[in-house]
C-alpha cells in the first residue's frame, strides 16, 4: 500500500500540514470558506515538538499492519480494508468508547525512536495516540480519499512528508 | 496539473510566448508560482508574526491549536498589524518615488540638471499659488525652487495636514480631521507605522486600521499626488495620443530598448537619446534601421501618455518580452521588476541594465543614474543596446503578430478639455442616466489569476452597462491589449455611453496613466464632487483592482476608500484569519468613510456588484 512516510528531519515546524489536513476535510475544500464553516474542519495531523530532540515532527495514523485498534474495537468500526490495507473507521458503529486510542502506538518506527531518545511530549499524554481524544470520534487520518496526494503531502513545502509504496510491513 | 498557455493569459500574444518559453524549457512566473503551490495558508491568511524575535508566532485558524503569540497577540492584533505594514510598505514606494521626482525637478531648478527643462509653465504657477508662493518679480526659475522646497517639506512635515489634501471637497476633509486620521507629513506616517506595528505598542485593531487609514491618504492625496503634479511640470501633462500596444511592438529590424519600471526620469532622456542622429547612424551601421524604445508597467505608462512610446505589455509580459529574443536592452528603474530577469537575459543576447541607485538585480549591467548627467547616461544606456544588436540570435527570434492600436494620455486636464472645460457635460450625462456611473478600474497583474482575464472583462461589463471606466496601470494596459482603449470600442458600451463617447470621440475607457496617477482619478472625483456640491461617497462611482498583487496596491486600496469609493478586489488579501478585521474593512470603514472594500475573484459577479453599489448612489442622489 502507499502510505505517508513521515522524515522528521526534513520538518520546520511549519504546521501547513495541519491546516492542509483540515481544508482537506471541510465541506467547501477551500481554505477562505472553510474559516467560517460550522462544525470547524478538523486536522488528522499534528505537528508536535520533542524536546528531548530538540525537534518537531508531523505524526499521523500509520495504518499499522497489525493495527491495535482494529483488534480492540468492540464494536467493528474500525476495520482494515483488504484490497488498500488502510484502516478505516466507520463512524456509525462508533460508540465513543475510546479503547482504540488507549492501545494506538501511534508509529512503529518513530515511535520507537522517542522511546530511546526517552521522551514523551505532552500531548501524547492526553491524546493517547493519533486517534484523539480531544475531539470527535472518526478524526483519524483516511489518507484523503480521493485525492491523488493527501493533503498534507501536498503542502509541506520541505517534503518531510512524502507519500510512497511502503513494503515490508 | 501544469497550466497549458491558454489557461495561463487571455492575450494571444502571451500564449504564443507562454509556449515559446516551454519549448525551449524556460521558466516564467507561472512555473516558479507551481513550484510554491500550496502556498502558505497562514501566510494567506496573514495570523503569522515576525515583528519580533521571541517568534514566529502564527494562529490556528481553526481555533484547535495556539490562539495567541508569545506576546499575547492574537489573530486580529496580528492581521492588523501585518496590514498596516503593507499599507507603509506600498505608500513609502509611491512616495519615494515622488521624493526623487521633486529632487530632480530642485536639481534642474537650480541650474544642476540641465538635461530637464520646465515643460508646464502653467501647471507650474497653478501649483506655486496653491503652495502659496507668490510669482510677482520672480523668474520662473526662481518660482521653482520655492516650489521645489515646498513640496520637499511635505514629506517631513510634523503639523498637517498634508497640503494637496486641500483638493479633496470640504466634506471629506472635515471628516478625516473629525476622525483624526488627517494626514500631518508623508513620511511621518510612514513611521508611525512601523513605530506602532513594534512589539508592545499599537495592539488595537480597529485603532491599527485609522493608522492605515491615514498613511494610505498620506499616499493617495500625498506622495502619488506630488509625483503626478512634478513629473507634470518636468515631462508635460499627457494629453490624448494614439500609440500601439502588446508584444508585437517589438521590431524585427530595429534596436528593441524596454524602459520598465515606474520612473520616467531616466525614460524620457532615454525617449529623447533614441532620437540623437549619431546614435541613429550608429544603429544603421550596425544593421538595424532604427531604434524602437517601447515601456512596460507604469515607466512605459509615463511615456505612452507623453509620447505616445508604443507599450510591449504590462506586469506578467516582462519575461515574455525577453524571451521573443528581439531585445536588446532591458532597462529597468524600481518597482514590479522581477529579478528572474537576470537569469531570463542571460538565455538570450539581452542585456540587463539597473539604472537605479536603490534597486539592483541579479545579472545587471549597472548604469546608474544622476540627474546632473542625465542625458549623457541615457546615451550611454541607448549605445549599449545599439552595439548589442549584431548579437541577437535571429534562430531565437520570435516576435507575435499581435499589436493594438490605442488611445491615451487621459490627464484630468485633458478630460476636462475634452468637456470644453468644465465637469457639467459629464454631470449632466450621469444626472440624465446616459452614463450611469464612473468605474476606476485598476492594478496589478497577478499570476493566481489568469493574465488580463479580470480586467478586461469586468471593464467590459462594466462599460456594457454604460459606466464610464477610468483606468491606470497594468489595468490599462490589459484594457489597451483588448482593444478597449479606441474610440471604435464605443461599440462595446451601452447606447448611452456609446453616444457620449461618439459626440467626444473618446474611448469608453480612459487611460488615466501610471499607478501613481490614480491621484488624477482622485482630482477628477473632487471635481465632479465639488462641482456637484456632494462628497465624494455621494457620486455612483466604483473602484475594482482585479488582479492586485503589490504592496502599493494595498496603500491605493486604502486611499481609494478612505476617499469615499467602494472598492471590489479581484484576489484576496491576507486579512481572513482574522474575523475582526475582515469585518472592519468590509462592512465597518462604511460607518467610517463612507466606504468599504468587498472581495470578489469572478470579474462579472464584481461589475454586477459595482454596478448594484453605483445604482444605490444613484437612487440616494435622486436619480433615476
Amino acid at each position: 500500500m502507499k502510505d505517508v512516510i513521515i522524515r522528521p528531519e526534513r520538518c520546520m515546524g511549519c504546521h501547513s500540514c495541519e491546516v492542509a489536513c483540515a481544508v482537506a476535510h471541510s465541506k467547501s475544500k477551500n481554505l477562505f470558506l472553510a474559516l467560517g464553516e460550522e462544525p470547524a474542519p478538523k486536522k488528522r495531523i499534528y505537528v508536535e515538538y520533542i524536546p528531548a530532540l530538540g525537534a518537531s515532527m508531523p505524526i499521523t495514523c500509520r495504518h499499522c499492519e497489525d493495527a491495535p485498534c482494529v483488534s480492540v474495537c468492540p464494536t467493528k468500526a474500525l476495520s482494515r480494508d483488504p484490497v488498500t490495507n488502510t484502516v478505516s473507521h466507520n463512524p456509525e458503529r462508533c460508540v465513543d468508547c475510546w479503547t482504540c486510542s488507549t492501545v494506538c502506538t501511534r508509529f512503529s518506527s518513530l515511535y520507537q525512536l522517542i522511546l530511546v531518545a526517552g521522551c514523551w511530549t505532552s500531548s501524547m499524554n492526553c491524546n493517547y495516540g493519533v486517534i484523539s481524544r480531544q475531539i470527535e470520534a472518526g478524526v483519524r487520518c483516511d489518507l484523503c480519499k480521493g485525492r491523488e496526494l493527501p493533503a498534507c503531502v501536498e503542502a509541506c513545502p520541505t517534503h518531510a512528508l512524502v507519500f510512497s509504496e511502503v513494503v515490508g510491513r | 496539473m501544469k497550466k497549458t498557455a491558454f489557461e495561463k493569459s487571455i492575450d494571444p500574444a502571451s500564449q504564443t510566448l507562454l509556449q515559446k518559453a516551454e519549448n525551449e524549457g524556460i521558466e516564467t512566473a507561472w512555473d516558479r508560482y507551481e513550484q510554491q503551490l500550496p502556498q502558505c495558508s497562514f501566510g494567506q491568511l496573514g495570523v503569522c508574526c515576525r515583528n519580533c524575535n521571541m517568534g514566529p508566532c502564527r494562529i490556528d485558524p481553526f481555533g484547535e491549536g495556539t490562539e495567541k503569540g508569545v506576546c499575547g497577540a492574537t489573530a486580529d492584533i496580528i492581521v492588523a498589524r501585518n496590514l498596516l505594514r503593507m499599507i507603509a510598505a506600498g505608500a513609502a514606494a509611491h512616495s519615494d518615488h515622488a521624493r526623487d521626482a521633486v529632487l530632480t525637478f530642485k536639481k534642474m531648478s537650480e541650474g544642476e540638471a540641465g538635461s530637464y527643462k520646465i515643460k508646464d509653465e502653467a501647471k507650474l504657477f497653478s501649483l506655486a499659488s496653491e503652495y502659496g508662493i507668490p510669482a510677482e518679480g520672480k523668474s520662473r526659475e526662481e518660482v521653482a525652487v520655492e516650489l521645489a522646497n515646498a513640496m520637499l517639506l511635505e514629506f517631513g512635515k510634523q503639523n498637517g495636514p498634508v497640503l494637496c489634501t486641500k483638493r479633496a471637497p470640504g466634506v471629506r476633509l472635515r471628516l478625516w480631521s473629525e476622525l483624526g486620521i488627517e494626514p500631518r507629513g508623508i513620511d511621518r506616517e510612514i513611521v508611525e507605522c512601523m513605530h506602532r506595528t513594534h512589539i508592545g505598542v499599537d495592539n488595537n485593531a480597529t485603532h491599527i486600521l485609522l493608522q492605515g487609514l491615514r498613511t494610505g491618504i498620506s499616499d493617495g492625496w500625498g506622495g502619488s499626488m506630488i509625483a503626478t503634479d512634478v513629473q507634470d511640470i518636468l515631462f508635460g501633462t499627457p494629453e490624448p495620443k494614439k500609440s500601439t500596444v502588446n508584444l508585437g511592438v517589438l521590431s524585427l529590424e530595429k534596436v528593441n530598448l524596454i524602459v520598465h519600471g515606474h520612473e520616467p526620469i531616466l525614460s524620457e532622456m532615454i525617449v529623447e537619446a533614441a532620437e540623437n542622429p549619431e546614435l541613429l547612424e550608429l544603429a544603421k551601421e550596425k544593421g538595424a534601421s532604427g531604434i524602437n524604445v517601447v515601456g512596460i508597467c507604469c515607466t512605459g505608462n509615463e511615456t505612452l501618455m507623453r509620447h505616445g512610446t508604443p507599450i510591449a505589455g504590462n506586469f506578467l509580459q516582462q519575461e515574455l518580452a525577453v524571451i521573443t529574443g528581439a531585445v536588446e536592452a532591458m532597462v529597468v528603474d524600481v518597482q514590479c521588476i522581477m529579478p528572474s530577469l537576470g537569469g531570463l537575459t542571460g538565455c538570450y543576447h539581452t542585456k540587463f541594465i539597473s539604472t537605479s541607485p536603490k534597486a539592483d538585480f541579479p545579472g545587471t549591467v549597472r548604469m546608474e543614474f544622476h540627474e546632473e548627467k542625465a542625458y549623457e547616461t541615457a546615451k550611454e544606456i541607448v549605445r549599449a543596446a545599439v552595439e548589442n544588436f549584431p548579437n541577437r540570435n535571429r534562430e531565437k527570434v520570435s516576435i507575435p503578430e499581435e499589436k493594438q492600436e490605442c488611445m491615451a494620455g487621459f490627464s484630468v486636464e485633458a478630460i476636462l478639455n475634452a468637456l470644453g472645460g468644465s465637469p457639467d457635460p459629464l454631470i449632466e450625462a450621469i444626472a440624465g442616466g446616459a452614463v450611469k456611473g464612473i468605474g476606476a478600474v485598476v492594478g496589478c497583474n497577478n499570476v493566481k489569476v489568469q493574465h488580463n482575464y479580470g480586467h478586461v472583462n469586468l471593464v467590459k461589463e462594466l462599460i456594457k452597462n454604460n459606466v464610464l471606466v477610468v483606468t491606470t496601470g497594468c489595468n490599462a494596459i490589459a484594457c489597451a491589449e483588448a482593444g478597449l482603449l479606441v474610440p471604435e470600442a464605443a461599440v462595446l458600451a451601452g447606447e448611452g455611453l456609446k453616444g457620449i463617447c461618439e459626440a467626444l470621440g473618446i474611448p469608453p475607457v480612459l487611460h488615466m496613466g501610471s499607478c501613481v496617477d490614480i491621484s488624477r482619478i482622485l482630482v477628477l472625483a473632487s471635481a465632479i464632487a465639488n462641482r456637484m456640491g456632494v462628497d465624494i461617497s455621494d457620486l455612483p462611482a466604483a473602484g475594482a483592482a482585479p488582479e492586485w498583487m503589490s504592496e502599493k496596491a494595498v496603500s491605493i486600496g486604502v486611499y481609494v476608500v478612505s476617499s469615499g469609493i467602494y472598492t471590489v478586489l479581484g484576489t484576496i488579501p491576507p486579512v481572513l484569519g482574522s474575523q475582526e478585521v475582515t469585518a472592519l474593512l468590509t462592512k465597518g470603514l462604511d460607518s467610517v468613510v463612507g466606504a468599504s472594500f468587498a472581495v470578489e475573484p469572478d470579474p462579472f459577479k464584481a461589475a454586477k456588484m459595482m454596478l448594484e453599489h453605483i445604482d444605490k448612489k444613484r437612487k440616494a442622489l435622486g436619480l433615476k
